[in-house]
């Protein structure tokens, strides 16, 4: 009792003021960095070389525009070649059959080994492999000739291989199917993060294996699949540029390129390059951080807490409604 | 037991009334041989509780029962079927994963880590698999699934999620989910022991009720009380093979092997 007493009766202490640390490494970086922007700043306002009116008057043309368009539409389509092929390639990784295992390892070597740029000149050239691509019975006229006839042909529909996979088309295969390498082996991941519980329990449950794979563990992998994805996007809209060597026209590298090259001002297009890169990858950063957010929810720490929050704040108000039953 | 009433309970059982009969059950991880020759029979509507100190194969026998581990050597069969194979002219022929699922339907599991799918609430945990691998219609999936949960006591959690249950309230949807698939046997792999002592109750009673409606259960645990209170047969195990079986309260009044008696003495 008495020391309850004297707790309540003490005075409550001073509050501390004490003399903060002093930084002066700070002071000596800011003085540097300070000198350096300057610097900087100053390069960029007196140095005639990047003739910024020029810049500025050509960035914006129709040309680049429709330029700005086929990156961004490069950029989706070969997104959306390497996201749905690697999903594919993942899950072949991950089988149990050894031929798919193999396939899909194969797949995975070859298109991490060469370079995109490589991959993406080659595939512009692959014409010269054949004329025409068509579709319909591998192999006929070797089966025809087998059987004592000439020139069997069992071919449904084909198209001028120097029409098709020149330039846009060459490129976004090249994009995408190098994606597609290094998106398996984040799906990969993220499927083998997933508790093997869960695969033991649908199983269980008597769940086929295809099942069990599209409701119970991709849902669950989504979350450790997004951020890197988004890493992705911003890597392939920065990639897309490789394509002006396929060469793609309707790509805002190549157009921007061009621009210098016409009018012997190479180096303000490569500024504006510069900033229209940094643009659009602004824009895609913005995003992702909204998606990543969005995927946290219900698991990780603070958004478990919030669930829980969420939960003791049900629970209070359904005892309440309880009590007054 | 006195009575079978609920249709699971019911669901054509083998002609000798025996729901679970293993026989000379081997299996090794390697070069570790985990079970050793094991024999077991379980008769319809019985409740069998698995006791035996940690690493003793208790829980891999139990996964055994509906093939997530392949057996080595012997034969489990349910109800009659051989479980993982088929047997023609003398010969084992290997299971399509089709007709393995289609075994473990009328096997339910609830697990230690309960393993309920997080990104679905209690309700859909329980109506998933109906509607996937039952072909149930989605409404009559999600009324039942309802029914079950209330059965369990958590009609009013329909709507949460996994991580806004409590380990007790999750082990009890577990439960519900292994329960809508209507198996005709019931694995139980510790199914308390990840639970908060306070906890523990709730889902012995729900186990207690299963039991008296007649339902199937093999459950693997440490809860003694439970084994001497539901249990109608008791089989401990020690090191890969059966050290004894009989009736729980004899078997823990007067244990009749060493290794029983010294296991009993520490948890006891």
């Amino acid at each position: 009792m008495s020391s309850e007493t004297d707790t309540t009766e003490r005075a409550r202490p001073e509050p501390i003021q004490a003399v903060p640390v002093r930084h002066p490494g700070r002071w000596v970086a800011v003085a540097v960095i300070g000198v350096l922007v300057a610097m900087f700043v100053h390069l960029l306002v007196t140095n005639k070389a990047f003739n910024w009116a020029f810049m500025v008057d050509e960035m914006f043309r129709p040309p680049i525009m429709e330029g700005l368009r086929g990156t961004l539409a490069l950029t989706v389509l070969a997104m959306l070649i390497g996201v749905s092929l690697g999903v594919v390639v993942a899950i072949m990784r991950l089988s149990e059959n050894p031929i798919l295992r193999g396939v899909s390892w194969a797949y995975t070597w070859f298109f991490r080994a060469v370079p995109r740029l490589v991959l993406a000149i080659l595939f512009g050239n692959l014409g010269i492999l054949w004329a025409r691509i068509e579709f319909g019975l591998p192999f006929d006229r070797q089966i025809g000739a087998l059987f004592g006839v000439d020139d069997f042909e069992a071919r449904l529909f084909g198209f001028s291989a120097l029409e098709i996979l020149t330039g846009f088309v060459a490129g976004m295969l090249a994009l995408g199917l190098s994606e597609a390498a290094y998106m398996a082996e984040i799906v990969r991941a993220g499927i083998q993060s997933v508790d093997e519980g869960q695969t033991e329990a649908a199983q269980a449950l008597g769940l086929s294996r295809t099942q069990i794979l599209r409701r119970i563990v991709l849902p669950q992998a989504m979350r450790v699949i997004i951020p890197p994805t988004g890493n992705e996007t911003i890597a392939m809209l920065k990639d897309t540029s490789l394509v002006a060597f396929v060469p793609v026209s309707t790509e805002l590298f190549f157009q921007l390129k061009a621009v210098g090259n016409r009018t012997f001002q190479v180096f303000p297009m490569y500024v504006a390059a510069c900033l229209w890169y940094l643009l659009l990858t602004s824009v895609l950063l913005v995003g992702q951080y909204y998606l990543e957010r969005h995927f946290s929810k219900g698991f990780g720490k603070s958004g478990q807490a919030k669930i829980r929050l969420r939960g003791i704040t049900a629970e209070a108000g359904g005892s309440a409604s309880e009590a007054g039953r | 037991m006195t009575q079978v009433t609920t249709p699971a309970g019911a669901a054509g059982t083998a002609g000798d009334g025996v729901m679970v009969r293993a026989e000379q059950v081997h299996k090794s991880f390697g070069s570790v041989e985990v079970l050793k020759g094991i024999d077991l029979e379980v008769r319809s509507g019985e409740v069998c509780c698995l006791l035996g100190p940690s690493g003793s194969g208790k829980s891999t026998f139990l996964r055994c029962i509906n093939h997530l581990e392949k057996i080595n050597a012997g034969r489990i069969r349910v109800d009659g079927d051989l479980i993982g194979y088929r047997e023609r002219g003398g010969k084992l022929h290997e299971m399509r994963e089709k007709e393995i699922a289609a075994q473990r339907r009328a096997i339910g599991m609830v697990f230690q880590r309960f393993n309920l799918f997080p990104h679905m609430t209690a309700l859909q945990n329980v109506a998933e698999a109906p509607v996937l691998v039952g072909r149930e219609r989605k409404a009559a999936a999600r009324e039942r699934a309802a029914a079950l949960l209330e059965r369990v006591g958590l009609g009013d959690k329909l709507g949460n999620y996994p991580g806004q249950l409590s380990g007790g309230q999750q082990q009890r949807v577990a439960i519900a989910r292994a329960l809508a698939m209507q198996p005709k046997l019931m694995l139980f792999d510790e199914p308390t022991s990840a639970l908060d002592p306070e906890l523990v109750g709730e889902v012995l009673d729900v186990m207690k009720d299963l039991a008296r409606d007649g339902m199937t259960m093999i459950v693997v645990t440490h809860e003694i009380g439970f084994a001497r209170e539901v249990g109608d047969s008791l089989v401990f195990m020690d090191d890969g093979v059966v050290v004894e079986s009989g009736a729980p309260r004899e078997v823990i009044a007067n244990p009749r092997h060493d290794r029983t008696k010294a296991f009993l003495a520490k948890v006891l």
